[in-house]
Parts: C-alpha cells; structure tokens; sequence
C-alpha cells in the first residue's frame, strides 16, 4: 500500500539473501515415493517480499520447510538451500539450528499451536532472546515490550503479562511474528500468515509484515492461496504446480500477463468486484492436481490445460524467459533489488505454448 | 424491537420482482445465549423466495449461530423463527420432523460434517430416510443418482466413502444431501472458505445455478466479500451478536454507512495489485470485545475510529436510511455520516500506540484495552 512506499529500505547490499536451485524433495511414504518438490529454483534480495501461490498441495510448505531443515527424516532433500552464503542443504544440525532465529525464522497458520500454553507471551519472547542474544532478564523483557510494539499490540507492557489464550487469533498471530523477529533474521518465511483470521484482522498482519521490511530490510517469503494477499504485499510472485515452479514474474507483470494457463486460470477463477451471478460466471480449472510418484517428462499440467498438444504429455517445459512486448514499468514502489544474477525481474515460463500477448480473459468474456 | 423490512430489491435477470415473493424465512429479535455468552443478542431479519441473503461480519460475532438456530440444531433463547409463517422456534425434534424437508445447512467443514463410515450414495439418501419417505431401493437409487449429478458428481460417486474424495468434490456432497429434500431455504455456513480458489469458483458457479434453477431462498454465511459480490442479492453485517447494517449489494457495496461494514469492505483485498494498492488502509485493533461482556452503548465503540462520547453511553438503533438500515449514531437520516476510509488520513490513532513500523499518518489503529 501507498503508506510505506515513502519509507526507505535500509541499505542492506544487493547480494541475494537466500538461493534456491534444483530444489526437489520426496518423501518415502507406505504407498511408494511421493514426489512433492521437483526442481524448484528461487532467490529473494534483501528487503524483497516473494509470495509463492498454487492449489492446495502444490508442494508450498515442504519448499519453504525444506530450507531450514524443518522435514521429518522420510524427507529426501536434493539441490541447493544458499543463506547468506552459507549451503543449508546437507548441513550440520549445529550449523541449522544456528540459522533457524538467527538468519531465517517462520511463522505459520496456526499460532496456537506454536505458542506454549502454559507461559506468558513475555516469558517467551524473552526466552528466545536469553538464548540467541544472550541479554540479560531485564532487557529481554524491555526488548519483548518493545517487540510487541512493533507488531502492533496496543499496550504491551500488561500484555507480556498475558497467556496464549487470553488473546485473539489476530493478537496471537502478532505475538509469533514478535517471537519471529525477535533476532532480526534476515529471512522471515510467513506460511499461510494469515488463513485463518478475518480480512479486517488480516490487514493489520499484513500491514506488520510490510513493517518489518520496511524498517529492518527483512526479506520475507509469503505462502499463500489468497491471490489478494499476494497482490497486497508481494514484490514478485512464484507460481507452483505439481511440485514444478510454472511462473515467476513481478506481481503487475504476473497479473497484467500471465503466460501459463495454470496462472491464468487462477486468476480468472476469483470473483472480481462487481461482477454477479446473474449475468456472470466464474472460470473454473476443470479436473484436479495430480499426486507424483514420478516427475513425468511431460508438462504436469497438460491434462487440465486448454492449450496442450502432445508435445506438453511427451516434454517437459523447462523455464525460460518470456516472450511478452516490453514489460510494464514497475509503479514507483520498492521491487527489491531483484539480485545481481538479474533472475529477480525477468519473467519466466514453464510452457510449450505460453500465452504471449493474449489479453488475460476479462469477466466480460466470460458473461 | 420490530421486525426490520428487508430492502428485497430485484435482481436484475429476475423474472419476477422479489419482493413479490413470499417470506420463506423471519427472524425476529432472535437472541441465542450460551450461559454467560450472548452469541446472537436481537437479530431481525427476512428473506424471499428465490432470494439469497449474505450474513457477514467478524470471527465470533455469532453468524453460525444464527444458521444453528433456524435450522433448529439449538433452541434460541429469545424471539422467534418462522419458517413460511409457521413459528418453529420451540419446537421439539419431532414436531420439527415435517419441517425438515423446508430448510436444509451446508456446514462451513465439509470434512467434518460427513460421517467417514458411511459411503457418499447413504450419505445422500440420509435426508429421505429422516423424512420417512418410503421409497423402493430402485427409486432411492434413482434419486441419489440424479442428486449426484445435479452438482455435477457421477453416480458412480455414490460407491465412495468421503475420504476419497476432493475438498471440492466432498462440498459438493453436502450440497447434494442439503439440496435432497427440496429445500425451500438453504443455509450455506462458509460453503467455500475451506476451499481453493479454483474449486472455489466451482462451487460458487454451482450455487449460483442450483439457485436460479431450484429458485429456494439462501442464507449465505461467510466472510468473503468477493463471494457475496458475486452471489447475493442481501447483505446482513453482524458485530458481536448484532445487525448493524443491512441493504441490497449494490446499496452496501456502493454505500456502505456502518463504520464497521467500510471498515470491512476496505480490508477485503482485490486480487488487482494496482487497486489494492491504491487503497487507504483503514487498521481496525484486533481487540475484539467479549460476546459475555459487550462495550456499552454501541458495541463497535471500542474500535470505532470516528466514535464520539455518545456512543459509549447510548445504544444506537437499526433504522432505515436511504435504501438500507443502519445502527450508527453518526449517520444522518439523509445518509450522510463519516466515512472512515476517507477519515483514516486525518483520525488520530485512537490512544494507543500505533504499531511503530507502520506510517502512522495514514493508518489508523484503534485498538484501546477494554
Ligand atoms: N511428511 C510428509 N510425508 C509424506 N508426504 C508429505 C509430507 N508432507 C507433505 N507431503 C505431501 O507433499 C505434497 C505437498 O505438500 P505441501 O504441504 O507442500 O502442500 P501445500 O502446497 O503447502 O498445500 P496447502 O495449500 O494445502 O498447504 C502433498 O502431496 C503432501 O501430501
Ligand atoms: N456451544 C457453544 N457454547 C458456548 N459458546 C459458544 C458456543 N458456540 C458458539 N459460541 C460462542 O458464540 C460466539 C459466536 O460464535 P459463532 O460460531 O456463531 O461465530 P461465527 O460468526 O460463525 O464465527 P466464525 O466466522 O469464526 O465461524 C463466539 O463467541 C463463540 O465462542
Ligand atoms: S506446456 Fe502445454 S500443457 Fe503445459 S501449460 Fe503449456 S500449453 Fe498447457
Ligand atoms: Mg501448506
Ligand atoms: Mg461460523
């Protein structure tokens, strides 16, 4: 929003914070393989938010639980998790759990489950900060005060007092993002942030979030299926399906042109403002996501897809730049700084048969 | 309290004027108390055949509740539910048995509300055999049949258990079974908001068909505000246990006068990254107010960003402004009164500390300790 575009991104350099390349990951589940993740590639700059949308087990959370080292053991992880310099895939559990609260912290769905009960919300956040920033009492509780200020809770000195239940959804939300950046990690992976609170509750998290990047240059990774959260806080936008990154673009390059069917048909299958019922209908995406003991040497979306020849179920598309007209100028607010490898702004597509130019289907045509 | 007229506009496409119709649902100053927790505290409302009303509002301000009242699975405390006139309020379960084919629930978890033992075809037919319907084992397959495809699910579908089935295909089943008996209301408790977008969209369509085909009226409960865009003709806005406003969709969408409904709609995002953001965000505190001990005066005073003393002290009524009804002390009987959204530039935060990473110049943030 127009509100923090005037804010200065700290100058945190432009070397990106996190690289994901040829991420795959399957598990060893009793009915054979699963394939959840295959060949993902991302990098996030800092002060940049990322949002990852897709279609419910589209392989979202195992990508951003995979680079901390957060799957159980039947996990198969390959490729390459690079923060800050420092390869994650493969390392140490000392070396992982020294990254996890220092460099990248996550919050998740559910808050409640990640709070402990039987503690006050101060005593927690106060915790983490004796253990990794090795303050004393009294300034890990001034610090925990000062933290619950940032996310937002109005009077934070009687609310460290406070219990998990004795707050709202929405409060308990802030106090995990609080306890999250409560060692100013680099990265903050927000999973689904905000899913299970209402929009007005849901503004005020997302508005934290923009925040924390804001102020502290944090890099933020946002998970989610909410295409309106996305077009809210993101800078750019990775598109998964099946487990396959299809589509990464800037978000008004994303929106304005999507190249992949599978894009374009989530777009066009959210109810846009004044359209009704009674003279409109919604696109729907015929059929389901596939589960994959095997990534196909085809392109996994092809029997779904209106656009698919035999080339797309004998081929896999790999992702390459799109062939669009000039890019729309981004408008007057921080992309990020999009990394030196220059993969940060362009747009890429994993199609044999991109849309290019096509207009995106407007509800008009659908009446 | 009076039963508040509901503003039954016609739908444009409509054949005949909905107004027109008989009332096929009343609440009247319905109150659900449990114990200490006043869930739905005077609720009024009214809906047409072939009408869909949307209910929204907050977590927790009481919405399922009121769907649990009508379709009886809990005995209100107070005021009265008619279905098509006939006061079902008190009944006891067996008096209600010949009601029960009239009003049918879509429950918000469809994983949930389908018993996994059973196969999707018993699951179906369960509301024929509640109802008693003597039908030949041919007949009832015949019907299940024909139920399944009505959502657009093959017969074969009915061998099934719901374990094996999509979130999407699973919703459609419980609109199957809710839509068995013919229903002349249909309550629909967040039929989409478990739901990925693009099942989503199909799901939508399919009500909005079901609906234009079957012609029943609708209670549509929920907290999207694109799917109410999308499908109703009403919209109801509830905060803790209260109606504060009410109109058609377009009335509300275009004039919303409740600072609580502008807040709402200013929060919902619009997957459009250039209009989201263009808007002014209006923060509301997530401090929400007990439902066991509701703010005096107007409930929405805690978080109100244009509350003035009054509205501590004295309970605003519903009454009817332009073409809607709305509880606010601040809006004029000609419709004129605050629009926070516009205000949230010029509002102080509201004596509380305004989250620092914020800009505070154009976020407001209420959210005082009760
Ligand atoms: N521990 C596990 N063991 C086996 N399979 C798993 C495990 N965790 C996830 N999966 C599978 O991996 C795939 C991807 O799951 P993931 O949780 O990443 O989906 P998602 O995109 O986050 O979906 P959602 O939007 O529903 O959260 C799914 O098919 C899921 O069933
Ligand atoms: N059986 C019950 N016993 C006690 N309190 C209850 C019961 N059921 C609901 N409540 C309370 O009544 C209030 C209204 O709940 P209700 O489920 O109707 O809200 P809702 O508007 O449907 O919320 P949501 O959007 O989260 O579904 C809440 O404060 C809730 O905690
Ligand atoms: S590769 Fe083929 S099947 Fe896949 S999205 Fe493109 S056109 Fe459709
Ligand atoms: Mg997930
Ligand atoms: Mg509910």
């Amino acid at each position: 929003m127009t509100a923090t575009a005037t804010t200065a991104t700290p100058d945190t350099g432009t070397a990106p914070v996190l690289e994901v390349a040829g991420l795959g990951v399957r598990f060893a589940t009793e009915s054979g393989t699963l394939s959840a993740v295959d060949g993902v590639d991302l990098s996030l700059a800092p002060g940049e938010i990322v949002g990852i949308v897709g279609e419910s087990g589209c392989g979202k959370s195992v990508t951003a639980m995979s680079l901390a080292g957060l799957l159980p053991r039947s996990a198969k992880i390959e490729g390459s998790v690079r923060l800050l310099g420092t390869e994650l895939v493969g390392a140490k559990p000392g070396v992982l759990r020294a990254a996890r609260g220092q460099d990248i912290a996550y919050i998740f769905q559910e808050p409640m489950s990640s709070l402990n009960p039987v503690l006050t919300v101060g005593r927690q956040i106060t915790e983490v900060l004796q253990v990794h920033e090795k303050l004393s009492r009294k300034e890990a509780l001034e610090r925990a005060v000062e933290l619950l200020g940032v996310v937002g809770i109005p009077s934070p000195r009687e609310r460290v007092k406070h219990y998990p239940h004795q707050l709202s959804g929405g409060m308990r939300q802030r106090v995990m993002i609080a306890m999250a950046v409560a060692c100013q990690p680099r990265v903050l992976v927000a999973d689904e942030p905000t899913t299970a609170l209402d929009v007005t509750v849901q503004a005020g998290i997302l508005d934290v979030l923009r925040g924390l990047r804001d102020r502290f240059g944090t890099s933020i990774l946002v998970i989610t299926h909410d295409l309106g959260v996305i077009a809210d806080v993101a800078d750019r936008v990775v598109v998964m399906y099946a487990g396959r990154v299809v589509e990464r673009a800037g978000v008004d390059e994303l929106f304005a042109r999507p190249q992949h069917h599978y894009t374009s048909g989530l777009l066009s299958a959210s109810p846009t403002p004044g359209r009704h019922a009674g003279t409109h209908r919604l696109q729907e995406i015929p059929g389901l996501v596939p589960v994959l003991s095997e990534q196909p040497d085809a392109c996994t979306f092809a029997d779904r897809c209106p656009a698919a020849t035999d080339r797309c179920t004998t081929s896999r598309p790999v992702l390459e730049p799109a062939r669009v007209s000039a890019p729309e100028p981004a408008q007057g607010r921080p992309m990020g700084q999009g990394g030196p490898d220059g993969l940060g702004r362009e747009h890429l597509v994993a199609c044999w048969h991109p849309r290019g130019d096509t207009p995106r289907l407007t509800p008009e045509d659908r009446a | 309290m009076s039963t508040v007229p509901t503003q039954g506009a016609p739908r444009p496409d409509a054949p005949e004027q909905v107004h027109d119709q008989p009332v096929v649902l009343e609440l009247e100053d319905l109150a659900m108390h449990y114990g200490p927790v006043r869930a739905v505290d005077g609720v009024s409302l009214q809906i047409r055949r072939g009408q869909v009303t949307a209910l929204v509002g907050e977590s927790g301000s009481g919405k399922s509740t009121v769907g649990r009242c009508i379709v009886r699975l809990v005995e209100p405390t107070a005021g009265a539910v008619r279905l098509a006139g006939a006061d079902v309020t008190h009944l006891s379960r067996g008096q209600m048995r010949q009601h029960r084919r009239d009003v049918s629930i879509v429950f918000q978890d469809p994983a949930g509300s389908l018993d996994p033992r059973m196969l999707v075809g018993d699951v179906i037919a369960e509301p024929l055999r509640l109802q008693g319907s003597r039908l030949s084992r041919q007949e009832r397959s015949q019907r299940v049949s024909d139920g399944l495809r009505r959502v657009g699910l093959r017969p074969e579908v009915a061998k099934r258990y719901p374990h094996e089935l999509s979130g999407g295909q699973r919703q459609r089943v419980s609109i199957a079974r809710a839509l068995m008996s013919e229903p002349t209301l249909l309550v629909a408790d967040e039929p989409t908001s478990a739901l990925d977008v693009s099942v989503q969209a199909s799901v939508l369509n399919l009500l909005a068909d079901l609906q234009r085909d079957i012609g029943f009226a609708c209670l549509f409960i929920t907290h999207d505000l694109s799917a109410v865009e999308y499908l109703a003709d009403d919209i109801a806005v509830m905060y803790l246990g209260q109606l504060v406003e009410q109109g058609t969709r377009e009335e509300i969408f275009a004039h919303p006068r409740h600072p609580y409904t502008q807040a709402l709609l200013a929060a919902a995002p619009v997957a459009d990254p250039a209009k989201q953001r263009a808007r002014t965000p209006v923060l509301l505190g997530d401090d929400l107010p007990s439902a066991m001990d509701p703010p005096s005066g107007c409930r929405f005073h805690t978080r109100c960003p244009v509350a003035v003393p009054r509205c501590a002290e004295e309970v605003p009524t519903l009454r009817k402004v332009g073409g809607a009804t709305v509880a606010c002390h601040l809006v004029e009987d000609d419709g004129t009164g605050p629009d926070i959204r516009s205000a949230a530039g010029t509002v102080e935060a509201a004596g509380t500390a305004a989250p620092a990473a914020t800009a505070p110049e154009t976020a407001t943030t209420t959210g005082r300790p009760a």
